[in-house]
This record gives C-alpha cells, structure tokens and sequence, in this order.
C-alpha cells in the first residue's frame, strides 16, 4: 500500500507527460487533417526532399559522434592518469562551458564562422583569402561535437576511474605492454562508459534543429529542421508527427545495434 | 643455495617527502617463504611493490638471480603477484582470466588448456572455467588470483595481503592451502602482511619491518621466542615487557627481585628490558614466587583464562594460564630461567622512535 503511494507521482508524471503526449504523437501520425486513417505522413519519408534530409542528419551524426569518441577517449584516458584530484578539476574546466545556455554558445560558433565573421576577420587583416565557413556541414558537425563532447567524457571518465589499478597493475604483472593494457583491459571494461557517450551524442545530434538552423543556414536541411519546420511554419502537426515516428524507429534501432556491444547492459536505457 | 635470489641492496623510497623506505637490505633464497610482516605504513607494500617492478626506488638496486632488474617494467620480470583484493579481469571467464598471461605470451592453445585444468585443479577450483569472476565468493576469487599467476611459471610469487578480505575460517584454510601450494611448486614465495599469526603460521622467515626499517629477521621461532627490542616483542604476541637491570651473568633483577635467566654478556649492573611471554608465567602460591602479587582481572578465553597481575610496584602482569585464580587473590609470580628474555635498552631516542608507535 505504502509503495503504491510513493510510486503514484511518478505514475502520474509518467501518464500525463510522457505516455499521453506520445499517444498524441502517434495519432497524429496515422491521421490525416480530417482525422481519417492514413499512412501517407509515415510514407512521406520516402519522398526525395526527407530522405535525404533523414539520410544526412545520420551522416552528420554519425561523423559528429565517431569525433566526439576519438577526442574523448584520449582525454579520458589522460584525466584517469592523473588521478582523482587533478583529474577532476580538468573536468571541471571541462563541463564549464556546459553551464552557459546552449544557445549562445551555439550563436558564438555563428559569430566566428560568418562570412563577416571573427575568423574571415582575421584572415583578411593577414590579407588571406576568406573561407567558405558558416552553411556548410563541416560548421554543423563543429557545433554538434562542440556541444555534445562533455556528454561523451564524462561517461567514459567516470567508467575509467572506477577500474581499479591493480586490475592495470595484473595485467602488466602477467606480461601485458601498455597497448595490451589497452586493448585487452580498459577498452573491454569501458564499453558501458563508451555506450552511454554514444547514446547521450548520437540521440541528441540526431534530433537536433538549433545546430543546423544557426550553424547551417536555410540550405543544409537536416531531419530535425524539416519536423521543426512542419510544426511550426507549415503547420502540418499530422505529417511533423509521422517523421517524428519514422526517426524513432531509426533510433530505436541505432540503440539495439549499439546494445549489442553492451553485455551488461550498464550503459543504455534498455 | 649460495647466492640469494633476490637482493634489495640499500632501497629507500620516499612519497611526497615522506621517507618509507630508509637504506633497507634484505636478501631472499631461492624456495623459502618469505614474510614481511608489520603494522600498517611500515613499508612492507612498498617493499612488495618495489619487487614486483610497481614502484621504482628512490634509491637503491633489486638484483634478481644476480641482474639488476631496479629499472625493469613489471611485464619484462620473472615472477608474478597475487593482490590484495585479487584484481581479477570481470569481463573474463575463469579460464580466460588464467589463459591471460599464457596467450600475452603466445603460447599454444593446447599448451594454455593443459595450464588452465592444472591450475584449477592446483587451487581445487576444477570445472570452474566457463563460470563467470561475479559468481565466486571471495576465497574463490583468491584462488583463481593465485592460479592466473602461477600458470605463468613465476620463480617467486608476491602475495600483498591476500587473505586480508576474508573471514577467519577461511583465512587458516587458505594458510594450510598456501603452504601446500608453495611446496609443490618450489618456488619462492614472498608474503605481506599484518597478521602476526598469519606470519608465524607460514613463513620460514619472517621479516618484521616498522617505519620504513627492518627489525628483526629470522624464523618464527626464533622472532617469537628471541624477539630483539620491545617493538619484535609486543608485535609478535602478546608480551609483558619490563625494566630490569642485568646484576651479572644469568641473573636479572625485576622490581627488586632476583630472576634466573640464561641470557649473557650484558655487562655488570647494566639496565635492559626483560621480555616474558604471559603464557610463561606461572602463579604459584606467594611464599613461592620471585614477586608477590594480587589477581586484578580474569577473563575467560577458552583455551586459557587471562589474568592480570598487580605487583607492589604498581605494574600489572599479563598472564595466560589454564588455571583459574579469581580477583582478589594473593599469587606468586614464577618465571623458568629459558622463558626470560633480556634485550638492550634502546641506545639513543632515534632508536626509540623506530619502536612501538602503534
């Protein structure tokens, strides 16, 4: 009795914000405006404009998650040498971007790309030919490794530093170099940490529409500006609902494959 | 025999300006059992970690089979550890986590199956292969620990406080297992620990360290029953150490009365401390004993009851005896000449600063 009156908030919560907008979504999907039956929103996917919207929001991704990995790896690994004082203060300075509004620090990447921007700046005060920044996808996968990389340390930080020394110390004892130690140890026992950074990259670069909207102008069209775009500017809430549920699919299943790797299942919300 | 194995040749070993390890030498033979035994902080880990190739020494050598190996990696030594909280791989079988150092070093698989079932049967673990490091209790994990280290054929095994996370009974299991290991295998074990009883169980030599300084070496014999200073003494055992003052030759004054003892060369009249084991006290009636005393507490230990002793000069005698005397009793206090041990007094307060501190 007791635990069915805690529990019932987070009943609650979970109808009222999480079950119910999800039906909404899924209803609208199958509907059309007069509120009949159809597949055409789901379908829609297939028309040229959203799947090769669809098809590079997983490029971008995909890339922007794969640089996140090979950036934080490393750094991981350095901060777990250090040890737990100097260690953490590094991830401190780390995460302190993270307390400053995504927006803005998205907008700041815009300031310095821009065709009149900080860098075009000073590149033309040295007289070098201006670049070609903002508006293209190399700005977009900046922004999203820029944004998301703390998401990708942390997880393999705090995975690292609960590997204990002796289990390195055993490993060197019965023979093995430090590349050995790395193959066969830390990496095999940072997966979860290595999973959970993935999810916590992929999921969010995936969905996003503030990135490519501020980084990638109106030309470069990503899944999340195209859903953005049909709930706000056209107002077609059925068709914005039936891509919504096309991109949870492609989720749903980027999470299984990556699940597969994750024995213990420590790492994902699975 | 000859020229010993291993030989730490004037080590010193500080961390962050602290000293903890000060000009220690000590040498091991081939095929013995070696304990290094002391109190928390006294450098025996250190030490370990020193031969196991974990830490580098300030300064100093580790010579091993007449090499210098003081600069060598822990994975290019010749000998192998067992850690304290085993250090088992969990994303390992069993099998796996002993085939670990066997295939680092590309051994055939046949080769490394034959190693896999001789081990497990070595720590009588058989069948245990396949299962999983999350499903064996901790005596189990210990055991695999030991078994991932030997398949390596090490000659010398370190142990760094093995059986610290285990319970009692299973800890005097592991210390007969221990000794059986090491004798089929032949091959040198060196033990750390702070378990007196642990040490004096195993070992054939017992190294007793504290502060960074080695006290006493020698069999557990002869560290319990010819401890050298009054920190040997009251960390080996239980002891009553005393001021005495040696009158000549085999006679030694306590308190006042006159004790026989065996112990020479101490000179004429000369203060020292005088070391008796409580089990090597016998209360007799007063008129009988060198000391008359009054029984101030009894406990109950099972084997033994557990007396204390108060004589006119205030001290209070531990004594350990199957006879019961209740409190308030008048004893006498009854020591045999070969039961009485007689040590310097420390020479300068440096020396005294090495010993008890605990």
């Amino acid at each position: 009795m007791n635990k069915k009156l805690l529990s019932g908030p987070y009943l609650m919560w979970m109808i009222g914000f999480i079950i119910i907008p999800l039906a909404l979504i899924v209803l609208y999907g199958v509907t059309d405006r007069s509120g009949s039956f159809t597949l055409a929103n789901i379908i829609s996917i297939t028309t040229e404009e959203h799947a090769k919207a669809l098809w590079l929001s997983l490029l971008l991704s995909f890339v922007s998650t794969a640089l996140c990995l090979i950036l934080a790896y490393p750094l991981a690994m350095i901060l777990r040498s250090r040890g737990i004082g100097q260690g953490s203060f590094i991830v401190f300075i780390f995460i302190l971007p993270m307390w400053m509004n995504f927006l803005l620090r998205t907008l700041a990447w815009q300031t310095l790309l821009e065709r009149n921007g900080v860098i075009n700046g000073v590149l033309s005060t040295l007289r070098l030919p201006s670049l070609n920044l903002i508006n293209t996808p190399g700005a977009i996968i900046l922004g999203m490794v820029y944004n998301f990389l703390p998401f990708m340390v942390l997880p393999i930080y705090n995975v690292l530093m609960k590997i204990d020394d002796n289990v390195v110390n055993a490993a060197r004892d019965l023979g093995a170099n430090s590349f050995q130690v790395l193959i066969r140890i830390l990496l095999p026992l940072s997966i979860p940490g290595v999973v959970s950074g993935i999810t916590m990259v992929f999921v969010p670069a995936l969905t996003t529409f503030v990135i490519s909207n501020l980084l990638g102008g109106s030309k470069i069209l990503l899944i999340g500006n195209v859903i953005e775009q049909e709930f706000t500017k056209g107002s077609n809430w059925n068709l914005g609902s039936g891509l919504s549920l096309v991109l949870m699919v492609f989720i749903l299943i980027s999470m299984a494959l990556i699940a597969k790797y994750d024995k213990n299942g420590e790492g994902t919300a699975f | 025999m000859g020229q010993p194995l291993i030989d730490l040749r004037n080590i010193t070993k500080s961390f962050d300006g602290t000293m903890v390890l000060d000009d220690l030498n000590l040498s091991v033979k081939e095929n013995t059992f070696v304990t290094l035994l002391g109190p928390s902080g006294c450098g025996k880990t250190t030490t370990l970690r020193i031969i196991g190739g974990f830490e580098r020494p300030g300064k100093g050598q580790v010579i091993f089979d007449g090499q210098d190996i003081t600069n060598l990696p822990p994975n290019k030594r010749q000998l192998n550890t067992v850690f304290q909280k085993y250090a088992l791989f969990n994303h390992m079988s069993i099998a796996e986590n002993i085939a670990f150092g066997l295939k680092i070093k590309n051994k055939p698989k046949p080769y490394i199956q034959d190693k896999i079932k001789y081990a497990l049967k070595l720590v009588n673990l058989d069948g245990f292969e396949n299962r999983s490091v999350s499903s064996l209790s901790g005596g189990q994990q210990q055991r695999i620990a030991i078994a991932r280290a030997i398949v390596n054929e090490p000659r010398v095994l370190l142990l760094d406080e093995p059986l610290g996370a285990l319970d009692l009974k299973l800890r005097q299991d592991m210390q007969y297992e221990l000794i059986r290991l090491k004798n089929e295998l032949g091959i040198t074990f060196i033990y750390v620990t702070h378990d007196q009883e642990e040490a004096l169980t195993m070992s054939d030599t017992i190294v007793v360290m504290n502060q960074g300084y080695i006290q006493q070496m020698g069999s557990p014999e002869n560290i319990y029953n010819e401890p050298e200073n009054a920190f040997v003494a009251d960390f080996i055992g239980e002891s009553n150490i005393v001021p005495g003052i040696m009158l000549r030759d085999e006679l030694v004054d306590i308190f006042g009365a006159k004790f026989a003892c065996v112990d020479k060369g101490f000179g004429i009249n000369k203060p020292v401390d005088v070391v008796i084991r409580p089990e090597d006290i016998d209360l007799v009636s007063p008129d009988q004993g060198s000391i008359a005393g009054v029984v101030t507490h009894l406990i109950f230990k099972g084997v033994h009851y557990e007396m204390e002793v108060m004589t006119p000069d205030g001290f209070e005698w531990l004594v350990h005896s199957t006879d019961m005397f209740p409190v308030g009793q008048n004893v006498g206090i009854h020591v045999d000449p070969f039961d009485i041990q007689i040590m310097n007094k420390p020479a300068s307060e440096d020396e005294e600063a090495v010993g008890i501190n605990e």
